[in-house]
Order: C-alpha cells, then sequence, then structure tokens
C-alpha cells in the first residue's frame, strides 16, 4: 500500500514538472496546460483511478444521465471523467477483474475509505448537494494538484527529472502501441492517440538537451520512419499473398473448412514453388546452357530408330521422342565433372539439389506441424468440451444462409450427441452385432485393398510384357493401362469404403477419420505396388544393361582390332544417334512417374468436369421436366469433398517427392497442375457445389492432414533413397554415369576440390564409431524431452485442479464471511429499532458487490443459502437500506470478495 | 476509390491503421462499403450512423444468428438501437480480423454472447445462446430437458468459481483453450 501511494505521488510529481516546465507563471485551472496535465495524469492514473470510476459507476448508475449532462457542462477538465465514465459502462464486464484487484489494494488507503464514506453519506442527499459534492472533490483533487506541484516547482530539471520524464514518454509510447489491443470504442482510442502522439511529440525535444540530444533526435525519427515503412511493408505483404480474395470468398461462402482446403492448396503451391526454383535454377538451366548441346553425345540424341516418330504428338504426350532426350528427364545430362565457363559442377549439383528438395521438404512439413501444434495448444483436452462446442461453434466466416443452415443442424447435433454421450457412457445394446458388423466391413475393405494391390501388380507386369513386344502394336489403353487403372481404383474405391462404413455405426467424425485411413492404405498400396513392379522391370532393365554393356565391348574390341589392322584409315566417326546404348533404367523410372502425375491430373480434371459441372448442369435444367425433385432428391448439387481432395493432393505431392530426383521436370509439372487447380477448383466449388451437410471443423484436422503428408513424404523417400544407394547408375546416361553408386559424387568432390584435411576430418565423422554414439545421444535427447514434456503435462493437470480447489476454497470463504456479516447486520437491526423493510433484492446487491443479477431463476444451490437465510430471518420490516450501516457491509465485503 | 481514399484522409487512415488490426486496403474496402450503406446526402456528412437494419444487409452479417448481438456490443450510440457510425465499424472488423489478438477477440465474444449486458453469462445467457447457435426452426431446437442438461454441463466445466454464472475470466480461460476460435471468430469483408 505504501509502495502504490508513493508511486502514485511519484507520478503526479512527474505530471506537475511537465506542466511546469510548460507554462510556469499561468494558473493552472484556466489554462490549456492544467487540462494537458490533468487528462495526461488521468491517463496514467488510470489504473488506479479505475477504482475510483468503479465506485463513480456504483452510485450513479441510476442518475447516469443527469449526471452526463453535468459532467458535459462543467469545466473542459471534466470531458475526461465523462469519457471515463462512459468507458466504464461500457468496458465495465472488461475491466471488472483489474478494478477488483485494484480496488483492494487501494481499499486500505485511508483516503479512500474517507472518501467512500463521504459518498456513501451522500447517496441518500438530493442531486445538487451531490453534484456540488462532486465538485467540490473536484476542487480538492485539484488543490491536492496545486501542493504537489508546488514542490515540483521548486526543484530544478535534474537528471533524475529527466529520466522520469523519459519514463513518461516512453510509458506514452508504449500506450500508442498496444492501444489496438484495446478493447474501446474508436472514438476513445482515437482521443487517447492523438493525446499521448502530441505529449510525445512535446516532449519528445526536450528530452536530450545534452550531448545526446541531436542522436536522440535522430533516433525518434528514424523510430518514426522505420514503423511507417514497417507498416507499409506490412500493406505491401498482404498484397502480394496470392488468390487471398477468392479464397476470403470462398470462405465466405462455404465456411472455414472449404476454404482450408484452398489454403493447404496455396501452402502446397508455395513448396513446389520452392522444389521448382532449385530444380529450374540449379539442374535444369546450367545443364541447358551450358552443357553440351543436343545432339552431340549419344545420351542427347534421340536413337535412330526412334527419329522418326519422336516428334509425334502422341509420342511426346507419353514423354518420349525429344521429350526423353532433354533437360526433362535424368539420362540427358552427362556425367562430365564441370560445365561451362562457371565451371558449374553439374553432377554434385544434381545430386545436392536432390537431397535439397528432400531435406526442405522435411523442414517445411515439421516445422508447419510444429507450429499447428503450438497453435492448437493443449488440444485435445476434453475438459471444455461442452463449452467449447457453445462458445466457439458458430463459424462467423458463414455468408451464405444455406451453409449457416447447414451449420445450426450441425450444431444442433453435436450438442444432441453430446448430451447421450454423456448421459449414457456406453450403451452397449447388441455388442455383438456391431462388432460383427464392424470386423466384416474391415475384412471386406482389405479384400478391396488387396484385390486393388494385385490388380495393379497385374497391369504392370502385363504392361512390361506389352512394352517387350514394342509399344506401337496396342492400342491406346493397352499403353496406357496401369496409370487408367491407378486412377479408376482411386476413383471408385472410396466410394465403395464410404458404402461399406455404413455398416460399421461409427460417429461420423470416427467414421470420417476411418474413411481418411482406408483411402490413404489404398493409395500406398497401389504406390507401393506400383513401385515393386517398377523394381521388377528396373531389374529387367539392368540385365538389358549388362548384355548391352558386353556387346559394345565386344563391338568396340572388333572395330579397335579393326583399327589396328589398317593404320592408315581413319577412325570412323559414328552419329551419335547410331551408337548402341543401353536402356536408361533411371530415364524410364521417371517417365513412369510423369505419366501417372498427367494422367493422375487428367481424371482429376475430368471428374471434376463430369461430376460436379455437368452434374449441376443437368440437375440444374432437367429439373423443369422430370418427374421427381433432381435438386433435392436423388442427384442433387455434389458437396465438396475436403478430406478426399486433400489426401488427392498429398499423394501427389508424394509422386512428385518420389519422382523428382529422375524426372527434375515434376516440380515444375506440379507447379502447373497445383495453378490450374487453384483457378479451376474455386470456379467449380463457387458455380456447382453445395456447402457441406456436416461441417466439420477445418482446424482439428489440420494436424491431421499434416501427419499423413508426413507419412508419405517418409515413405516416398524411401524408395528413392533406396533406389540411390543400392542400384549402380546406368552407365551411359546421366550425371553419375561411370560411378559406382550415385553418391560417390560426394566422395569425388570432396578428394578433388577439398583441401586434404578437409576430407580426412570428413572421413573420421563419418566413421561409425562416431556415428553410432552421436546417434544414441540423439535418440536420449528425444526421449528426456519426451519424458520432460509427459511431466509438465501432469503438472498441468494438477496445477489446474490447484487452481480450482483454490477457486473453491475462496468461493467458501467468501461466502462464509459474507454470512457472517449478514448475522452481524441481522443482529444489529434487531437492535435497532427502526421497522423498515427490507427488499430482497437490495440484499442480493449488497451481498454480490458487483452489478445486480436480477435474483430470479433457479441459480446454484450455493447462491441460495445465504438466499434463505434471508427468508428465514426476514429482519425487521422497512428498514431503511441506503444509510450508513449498509455502505459499512458493503465495505466489509467487497475486499473479502475480492480477494480470489 | 479515389475519391474515397481522399475522403478519409491520410492523416485519419494512418491513425484507424494505428489502432486497428487492420490494413490499408481493408480500412479503404471497408469505407468503401460503409459508404455504399449510407445514401447520397448523408455521404457528405461525418460520423453518420447507420440504422441497424441497413448494416443487416451486409451478405457478411446476414446469416449471423448473433448480428443484432454484433451491432449492439459495438455501436456507441446512445439509443441502444445498434446503429454504427464508421468507427464503430472498423472496431467491428477489427476485431473480427485476422491479427487480432485472442485477447480482444474473446473480450468481445464474451459481450456479444452476454445478452442481458449484465457482465456475466448467466443461464439466461446461456439458453439463448444456445437458442442462437440451433437456428430458429422447431426440428432443430433443443427440448428443455436437453437445454437444462447441457447449460448444466456447460457450467460445470466453464464455472471455475461455482457462483452460477460464467464470467469474463473463466469465459476467457475456457477460449484461449479452444483450437479453433481463433480462426472461426472472423468477418472478412
Amino acid at each position: 500500500q505504501e509502495r502504490q501511494s508513493g508511486r502514485r505521488r511519484k507520478r503526479r510529481r512527474r505530471s506537475g514538472d511537465k506542466k511546469e516546465k510548460k507554462k510556469k507563471h499561468q494558473r493552472r485551472r484556466s489554462s490549456s496546460s492544467a487540462r494537458d496535465g490533468r487528462e495526461e495524469r488521468q491517463t496514467k492514473k488510470r489504473e488506479s483511478s479505475k477504482k475510483q470510476r468503479e465506485k463513480h459507476f456504483k452510485e450513479r448508475t441510476t442518475e447516469r444521465n443527469e449526471e452526463e449532462a453535468q459532467t458535459s457542462s462543467v469545466k473542459a477538465t471534466k470531458t475526461n471523467k465523462n469519457i471515463n465514465n462512459e468507458k466504464t459502462r461500457k468496458t465495465k464486464t472488461a475491466e471488472r477483474e483489474t478494478e477488483k484487484r485494484n480496488e483492494k489494494k487501494m481499499d486500505k488507503s485511508p483516503k479512500t475509505i474517507e472518501r467512500k464514506e463521504s459518498e456513501g453519506k451522500n447517496t441518500d442527499k438530493s442531486k445538487e448537494r451531490k453534484k456540488h459534492k462532486k465538485s467540490e472533490e473536484d476542487k480538492e483533487e485539484q488543490e491536492e494538484l496545486d501542493k504537489e506541484q508546488e514542490e515540483v516547482r521548486s526543484e530544478c530539471l535534474s537528471p533524475e527529472e529527466l529520466e522520469k520524464l523519459k519514463e513518461a514518454v516512453d510509458e506514452r509510447k508504449k500506450l500508442i502501441q498496444s492501444l489496438r489491443v484495446k478493447p474501446w470504442p474508436m472514438k476513445k482510442k482515437l482521443v487517447s492517440l492523438r493525446e499521448s502522439q502530441e505529449f510525445v511529440e512535446k516532449y519528445e525535444g526536450a528530452l536530450g538537451k545534452g550531448k545526446g540530444r541531436k542522436i536522440y533526435a535522430y533516433k525518434v525519427i528514424m523510430t518514426k520512419k522505420w514503423m511507417k515503412f514497417e507498416r507499409d511493408f506490412e500493406n505491401f505483404k498482404t498484397t502480394l499473398i496470392p488468390w487471398e480474395m477468392k479464397i476470403k470468398e470462398i470462405e465466405s461462402h462455404f465456411g472455414s473448412s472449404v476454404a482450408s482446403y484452398f489454403i493447404f492448396l496455396r501452402w502446397m503451391y508455395g513448396i513446389n514453388m520452392i522444389l521448382f526454383c532449385l530444380t529450374f535454377g540449379l539442374v535444369m538451366v546450367p545443364e541447358a546452357l551450358m552443357g553440351r548441346p543436343y545432339g552431340s553425345i549419344p545420351r542427347k540424341t534421340v536413337p535412330r530408330a526412334e527419329e522418326a516418330s519422336a516428334m509425334d504428338f502422341a509420342v511426346l504426350w507419353d514423354f518420349g521422342g525429344y521429350a526423353q532426350y532433354s533437360v526433362l528427364f535424368y539420362g540427358f545430362y552427362n556425367n562430365q565433372r564441370a560445365i561451362g565457363w562457371l565451371k558449374f559442377r553439374m553432377p554434385l549439383s544434381y545430386f545436392l539439389v536432390g537431397v535439397g528438395t528432400v531435406a526442405y521438404s522435411y523442414m517445411v512439413v515439421i516445422r508447419t506441424m510444429a507450429r499447428n501444434a503450438n497453435e492448437s495448444g493443449i488440444g485435445d483436452d476434453n475438459s471444455f468440451n461442452f463449452s467449447w462446442k457453445m462458445f466457439t461453434s458458430w463459424d462467423y466466416l458463414i455468408g451464405n444462409t444455406e451453409t449457416a443452415d447447414n451449420k445450426f443442424a450441425s450444431i444442433t447435433t453435436s450438442f444432441k450427441e453430446a448430451i447421450l454421450e454423456e448421459q449414457e457412457s456406453r450403451k452397449d445394446d447388441n455388442i455383438h452385432l456391431t462388432r460383427f458388423l464392424r470386423v466384416l466391413a474391415n475384412f471386406l475393405v482389405l479384400c478391396c485393398l488387396a484385390g486393388s494391390g494385385y490388380l495393379i501388380y497385374f497391369v504392370v507386369r502385363r504392361s512390361q510384357k506389352f512394352a517387350l513386344d514394342g509399344l506401337e502394336n496396342h492400342t491406346w489403353w493397352e499403353r496406357n493401362e496401369v496409370n487408367m487403372v491407378m486412377s479408376l481404383l482411386g476413383m471408385f474405391c472410396p466410394m465403395l469404403f464410404d458404402v461399406i462404413s455404413t455398416l460399421e455405426n461409427y460417429h461420423p467424425r470416427v467414421a470420417l477419420q476411418w474413411q481418411l485411413g482406408r483411402i490413404f492404405a489404398l493409395f500406398l498400396g497401389n504406390l507401393y505396388t506400383f513401385i515393386i513392379a517398377l523394381m521388377d522391370e528396373i531389374n529387367l532393365k539392368r540385365k538389358e544393361e549388362m548384355i548391352v554393356k558386353y556387346n559394345i565391348t565386344t563391338w568396340e574390341n572388333s572395330f579397335n582390332g579393326t583399327v589396328s589392322e589398317n593404320s592408315t584409315a581413319t577412325p570412323i566417326s559414328l552419329h551419335p544417334a547410331d551408337v548402341p546404348r543401353g536402356p536408361c533404367w533411371e530415364t524410364m523410372v521417371g517417365q513412369e512417374f510423369v505419366r501417372l502425375i498427367i494422367s493422375d491430373t487428367m481424371t482429376t480434371y475430368i471428374t471434376l468436369l463430369i461430376g460436379d459441372f455437368l452434374r449441376a448442369v443437368l440437375v440444374r435444367f432437367l429439373n423443369h421436366c422430370w418427374c421427381w425433385d433432381l435438386e433435392a432428391g436423388f442427384p442433387s448439387y455434389s458437396e465438396f469433398d475436403v478430406s478426399g481432395n486433400v489426401l488427392g493432393l498429398i499423394f501427389n505431392q508424394g509422386m512428385i517427392w518420389m519422382g523428382a530426383f529422375y524426372a527434375p521436370c515434376l516440380p515444375a509439372l506440379n507447379l502447373l497442375r497445383l495453378h490450374i487447380s487453384m483457378y479451376l477448383q474455386c470456379w467449380a466449388v463457387m458455380c456447382c457445389n453445395v456447402p457441406q451437410e456436416r461441417v466439420f471443423k477445418a482446424s482439428g484436422s489440420n494436424n491431421f492432414y499434416m501427419a499423413m503428408l508426413l507419412v508419405i513424404l517418409f515413405l516416398s523417400t524411401l524408395p528413392a533413397i533406396y533406389t540411390i544407394v543400392t542400384i549402380p547408375p546406368s552407365f551411359d546416361c546421366g550425371p553419375f554415369s561411370g560411378k559406382n553408386r550415385m553418391f560417390d559424387v560426394i566422395h569425388e568432390t570432396l578428394e578433388s576440390d577439398f583441401p586434404v584435411w578437409f576430407s580426412k576430418v570428413f572421413s573420421y565423422a563419418s566413421n561409425p564409431g562416431l556415428v553410432l554414439p552421436f546417434i544414441l545421444l540423439m535418440v536420449l535427447a528425444i526421449y528426456y524431452l519426451q519424458s520432460t514434456s509427459k511431466n509438465y503435462k501432469e503438472a498441468n493437470v494438477k496445477l489446474k485442479k490447484k487452481l480450482q480447489m483454490q477457486n473453491e476454497e475462496n468461493k467458501k470463504k467468501n461466502k462464509r464471511a459474507a454470512l457472517k456479516a449478514q448475522m452481524d447486520l441481522e443482529e444489529a437491526r434487531k437492535a435497532s429499532s427502526q421497522q423498515k423493510h427490507v427488499s430482497p433484492r437490495r440484499h442480493y446487491y449488497s451481498k454480490n458487490g458487483r452489478n445486480p443479477a436480477p435474483p430470479v431463476g433457479d441459480r446454484s444451490l450455493r447462491r441460495s443459502a445465504p438466499r434463505t437465510y434471508q427468508h428465514v430471518n426476514p429482519g425487521p420490516p422497512g428498514y431503511l437500506p441506503g444509510l450508513p450501516r449498509q455502505s459499512e457491509t458493503r465495505m466489509h465485503r467487497v475486499p473479502s470478495l475480492q480477494r480470489h | 476509390m479515389g475519391t474515397t481514399a481522399s475522403q478519409l484522409g491520410k492523416e485519419l487512415l494512418s491513425e484507424y491503421q494505428e489502432l486497428t488490426f487492420l490494413t490499408k486496403q481493408e480500412i479503404l474496402l471497408a469505407h468503401k462499403r460503409f459508404s455504399e450503406l449510407l445514401t447520397k446526402d448523408e455521404k457528405d456528412l461525418p460520423n453518420t450512423k447507420v440504422s441497424m437494419e441497413r448494416i443487416l444487409t451486409l451478405p457478411e452479417l446476414k446469416s449471423n444468428p448473433f448480428r443484432k448481438r454484433i451491432c449492439h456490443v459495438f455501436s456507441t450510440s446512445e439509443q441502444k438501437d445498434g446503429s454504427l457510425t464508421f468507427e464503430n465499424f472498423l472496431d467491428l472488423l477489427s476485431a473480427f480480423s485476422d491479427s487480432a489478438t485472442l485477447e480482444i477477440k474473446s473480450h468481445y465474444a464474451f459481450r456479444i454472447f452476454d445478452f442481458d449486458d449484465d457482465g456475466t453469462l448467466d443461464r439466461g445467457d446461456l439458453e439463448k445462446l444456445v437458442n442462437c447457435l440451433t437456428g430458429e426452426t422447431d426440428d432443430t431446437r433443443l427440448t428443455p430437458e436437453e437445454m437444462r442438461q447441457l447449460i448444466d454441463n456447460i457450467l460445470e466445466e466453464s464455472d471455475i468459481d461455482r457462483d452460477g454464472t460464467v464470467n469474463l475470466s473463466e469465459f476467457q480461460h475456457v477460449i484461449s483453450r479452444s483450437p479453433d476460435f481463433v480462426s472461426s471468430f472472423k468477418i472478412v469483408l
């Protein structure tokens, strides 16, 4: 308390000091400086004056209008108070807690009590009297101020004072910065902003009187400029965010869950942009600009046999012909160590970019996951299940009546479900049937998965046979069988799963997760069957390559033999197109992935056009001449399937990660695809989809999707890494040709481009003796962190319990105190001879210590306890409530209530 | 748009930026949308109020069950009719903007939910809130029994001091743990 009043005095002195500096000779009351100072003081003393305001507020709730009229008519000094009063009314709820705390602190100061008493006396006096009293009070305050300023005036500007002034200015600045987080109406904010800005401007210059003045002024100007720049930059940044308006439009029509898909799509686009920049800038462009031109060496030339059809559209569409022998694929790159005048280390760059894309993706995904986890905090704790449903379930972004209706329905269902769940924790009627059905459903799903896996394997093997026969002899279907089958499976199996999942009778949210999990398993299974089949093919190609290699060596030997025989003939220069070459399996893998992506994209777009657009058109226009209502009945309009689309996106990304090493063009293709998707899907959603019936929250599943992405990332990098590490590269194509393994390029660089000691250090570091302990250390660190986090969680729960217990304890204490005070009051009443009635409402008011809440309705049991006491002991009727006794009780009680 | 920009004034614009969570573009857009609600002769007057009915014609607020409460909370008019000036409107948009803090959002959410303006959420408030959330139609309404149970559960969870009402600090405590309050308590023009 001592400290508090001391601080107050200090503040006052500070304010007086400023005033004094400004205009020493003028009378405060009449001058603007007085107003300035007073206002300033008022704002600074806001915390301490809150208590006062609260009191005013309590006393004057009934006479506010008169008072406001009065305050406005009084002096300029009063306007501030008026605003404060208004603010009290507006933000009383917000500041109640802090106010109470303040009040508690301040209550003990004798002055306050005195004032309180005087005001308590005031209540029964006439309004005029009150006004008078109030102005008197103001006068008193002013006189107090005067006195303090007199004190200050005698001092001169010492460094301490300067320091204080500086402090005040800083405080003002802080206020300016924190204004926007204050829940005040704009008018008030504007007033205080202008005031404080004026203040800061006025006194900032005076601050740096001595040597540091110029620097200080410079600093001030620079901070101002910097702030302006920052704001402009912020504005600029928001205009740069692509598709912001589109997404916001969708958000306002369909709510945040559909918009979350588009935000995810945009995020994906960002990642792919980076991947594209890496591969394009560091691999494709250097090779195209500085590498050997097309046709210079065999690997960069279309073979003679394919030359005729190399420019056909069908071939190009399949990424054969000229497309195959270009920078788009692995095989085109040369194993020359350094290319061009920059001495660009092409193979090294190729390898590092491949590793870098994966590393970057890992980093981004994990960072995003961590951030999401941070944002959601302790999202999975169920302690506020109902309250969250109540307070946070409405999506304020919804601006479409239909969506709003769906949302109403879904909220109602969720309420009802929650109540049911609460009522009967587990209703186990016919649990055997449910179990049986669930097992059956899972069995069916497994069959589906196995069937689709086998189908893909079968198709891939068949296509290999076709490929051996030569693709030209087969129809279009036979050539594109693999991709088509995969796309079709991806399209129809989820529907099948949906049908099967109706057997299971799960809660919709759980059902959705099962569904997602199954689709995930399907896609993953398909992808992996595809990869396994691809591995078979790689092995085939490698066998073929061995034969070719053997042939070439024998051919070369025989050729050399002939050359040595007649040395007069110049060595015959073969055209690169005629040189026999091995089947480049890396390019083949790249091609497969590119084809897969293309066909996947096509099916996505076509289903979008047929399934959504055509359906919408048919439903819309055939509705007039159809025998049932198409819009409400069977086909109706399609919903936007957020989870399915997200999954599709994730898998697409997985294929990119898998294939990007062998086909550097994949990120570029994906970028194109995402770009088109963005526009196409935005359009499709706005024109032919209806809002979802079951509106799910987006943020809850955000990390679920992210986790899937991470799993896919891991699973898709596995095969890529496996091939890189275990299979030797082709001998005559790609940047690593001639090496035993692809990663040998690192060794090579270390040995030839770095000093000896570096490679030595590196070899030591990669020694298993060092790596193993390191891994062990990391595992230990993970274990440690996990156990600490578990401890924190436990501590959190304990603290929460403690808080609750303490609150209850406090409440009990308060109740007891209140009861006791009331007993005293009753006794005093009995003793008193006055026979007047006490209205229960008035009682309630006083007991509550805060605003009057209507005492009707069924309040909690605890609340009713003292009230029954009231009824049992009604007290002498006709007791005059507003007299000192009453105010006394309030004074007793208020501090006790405020304790918690 | 050039005229609206000049109408607002550079000083005021930068002050608004300082005081709200809105960017320059958003303030200008808000001004444009707001002046569309005004009639011709009202446009020339500064600080005109727009009645609640006209504010509610905005598509962003049209289907919000709390639209009237929102207007009342942000209105500073003395007649308590929920009419908004441009500054009130900016306050509204700022509180509902992307970058507003959880604290300010929960503060305003509390005031929106506090139907009788008494500073606490009591049973009456909660009941009205449930009715707002479940919509007007009869088939979505909860039965009285369900309502009672629901409100009991909510008070059980969030009423930490057990006084039968949810006050601001309890409300903020609950809200601050919610994973999707900040993302859904948004209105964009």
